[in-house]
């Protein structure tokens, strides 16, 4: 009883930060949210009306399309990407280490990094589109970073740069865990190959699916570094995203309220779009990982 | 999985296409640091330097501004070095004991504990950081080495702990249980059976924790302070708060200087880079 003891002394820390921190600080922020709190917290309670006035904000509007936009083009162009990339390696290639390393090279670099080199790749003056025209396209025009209804795309490629090498991995430690046997069979039945992958092997790999889909939302709805490092929100507003839009009302408006409230948004956002994401992964868990 | 003549050309086209892409982004970033100013202005981004110069290395390394002063990046790998050795080796030392606690001894509502951090680690920061901000002033450590230090440890408890916890789970109990029969007790077992096992667990939550640590921007940017401000924090004021001319090929050569370190690493480490995304991820 007394050596069990230790234990539990071991994992105060863990204790705290699990209590205090996670539930705390979110509690905290749940409750600044309701009360009319600008530069300090106040105990002023005023219900909904910081949420109200948030779905009245075009900023707070904008930003959330943005994320919506970006999060399904980003999701969806990853995981096609990662899972293409890791089936063609799969197929035995030589020079498979150094294949691997060059897609997922862009996964070690911070978002500012891969922020700052894109900006510079899309700028029309210097550029990708500058270079398409010397090539003799002079009509040529890749100008989304410049523009407001497109800059959300551009920001989306940068993402899918950095993060489709992670799903690959992730796919490709499925595509090994598949049994040989399974191809044999296939190809003994005269199935063409590009329907073993839809209909067989896909299914099989939907626990990998749903690792790769837990992470990219997890970093999609985070989404404020690249932002910040390719357009600072704009070409004016054109940019703004959730993230960036409570960072600014936290520490630059002051308006700690508001920001709260869409801090709890964004939680929410997260919790809606992972819960059917986890339930498929625990469900395949039995089926598809072994 | 043999393919044949055609089929099997086609996928080495398409795979070498898509490598090419992917390096693209650094080729371009090596070219550009090593061009003249006139250079650039030529247009010609993707093309070789035509005369190849030092000129801007030397710049961002030691004399460009970067919003605090004008010492160049050097000053943010000295923060960067500063927050990342502390943050990892704490952060570790905190997961390995989680770990092994969880694992092995198992206390009444750890688990309680383990899933409320594991909840955690999908709340996004945007929640946590001004209660943090509070807390950490409360503390007294707001603004400083050691209240960034405490906010990277606090955010890398989730991966860390499952990482820990997850090796240990599939190291055999009956080692442990020797060691319990022998009159060994938490520290002992701990120190003398299960840390000798750790080192490839260490090397990759290391991996991990340097990396993600080298690679925020967010937390040092709200809790540094302007003394301890990382690599990342003075890469963007230089890139993105400079008035007047923009130095891109400073930029580009600040840039490589802000990812050297986890890019080597990632080189360096090879396949224990991709284990611990599949520890972190794959039994998570």
């Amino acid at each position: 009883m007394l050596r069990r003891s230790s234990a539990y002394v071991a994992l105060l820390p863990m204790a705290i930060t699990a209590c205090v921190i996670y539930l705390g600080t979110t509690l905290w922020s749940l409750r600044v949210s309701f009360t009319s709190s600008r530069t300090f917290p106040v105990d002023t309670y005023v219900g909904f009306a910081q949420y109200v006035r948030l779905f009245g904000d075009d900023r707070w509007l904008l930003s959330l399309s943005n994320l919506a936009i970006y999060g399904t083009v980003v999701t969806i162009v990853c995981l096609v990407l990662g899972f293409v990339l890791a089936a063609l390696i799969d197929w035995q290639v030589r020079g498979e280490a150094a294949l691997r390393s060059v897609f997922l090279y862009p996964y070690a670099m911070s978002f500012v990094a891969t922020g700052i080199v894109w900006q510079w790749l899309l700028n029309p003056t210097n550029g990708i589109q500058e270079m398409v025209r010397r090539l003799g396209f002079p009509e040529f025009e890749f100008d989304w970073i410049v523009d407001p209804d497109r800059v959300i795309y551009t920001i989306a490629i940068a993402a899918i740069w950095q993060s489709s090498g992670l799903v690959m991995v992730i796919m490709l430690a499925g595509l090994r865990g598949i049994d040989p046997d399974i191809w044999k069979a296939a190809r003994l039945d005269g199935i063409p190959t590009w329907r073993i992958y839809v209909s067989i092997i896909r299914p099989m790999l939907t626990h990998s699916f749903a690792t790769a889909t837990i992470l990219l939302l997890t970093a999609v709805v985070k989404l404020y570094d690249v932002v910040v490092a390719m357009t600072l929100g704009g070409p004016g507003t054109a940019s703004e995203v959730p993230a960036k839009f409570i960072m600014d009302h936290l520490f630059g408006r002051a308006n700690i309220a508001l920001a709260s409230a869409g801090s709890i948004v964004l939680l929410l956002t997260i919790a809606v779009l992972l819960a059917p994401v986890l339930y498929l992964r625990r469900h395949a868990a039995g089926l598809g990982s072994r | 999985m043999k393919s044949r003549g055609p089929a099997r050309i086609g996928l080495y086209f398409f795979l070498i296409c898509a490598a090419l892409c992917f390096l693209i982004p650094l080729y371009v970033m090596l070219v550009t640091s090593f061009k003249s100013l006139d250079e650039i202005r030529l247009g010609n981004t993707f093309a070789l330097p035509a005369s190849f110069t030092l000129e801007a290395w030397r710049a961002a390394w030691g004399t460009v501004c970067t919003g605090v002063s004008c010492e160049g990046i050097r000053g943010g790998l000295v923060n960067s070095l500063r927050i990342a050795l502390p943050s990892t080796a704490i952060a570790i030392a905190l997961g390995a004991l989680n770990g092994y606690a969880l694992a092995f001894w198992r206390p009444r509502g750890a688990n309680f504990l383990f899933a409320v951090l594991m909840i955690g680690a999908f709340v996004p920061l945007q929640v946590m950081v001004y209660p943090l901000v509070r807390v950490t002033a409360l503390l007294q450590i707001f603004g400083t080495l050691p209240g960034i230090v405490l906010v990277h440890v606090i955010f890398s408890m989730p991966l860390m702990t499952l990482l820990f916890r997850n090796y240990y789970a599939s190291l055999p109990v009956e080692l442990f249980n020797a060691a319990r029969v022998d009159g060994a007790g938490f520290v002992r077992t701990f120190v003398h059976v299960v840390l000798p096992m750790s080192p490839p667990i260490i090397i990759v939550a290391a991996i991990m924790q340097v990396t993600g640590v080298w690679n925020d921007y967010l937390l040092g940017l709200v809790f540094a302070g302007r003394d301890n401000l990382p690599m990342t924090v003075q890469l963007n004021n230089l890139v993105n708060t400079t008035t007047g001319t923009r130095l891109y090929n400073v930029d580009m050569a600040a840039t490589i200087l802000t990812a050297l370190v986890p890019l080597v690493l990632y080189f360096a480490s090879g396949r224990w880079f991709v284990r611990g995304i599949a520890a972190g991820a794959l039994k998570g």
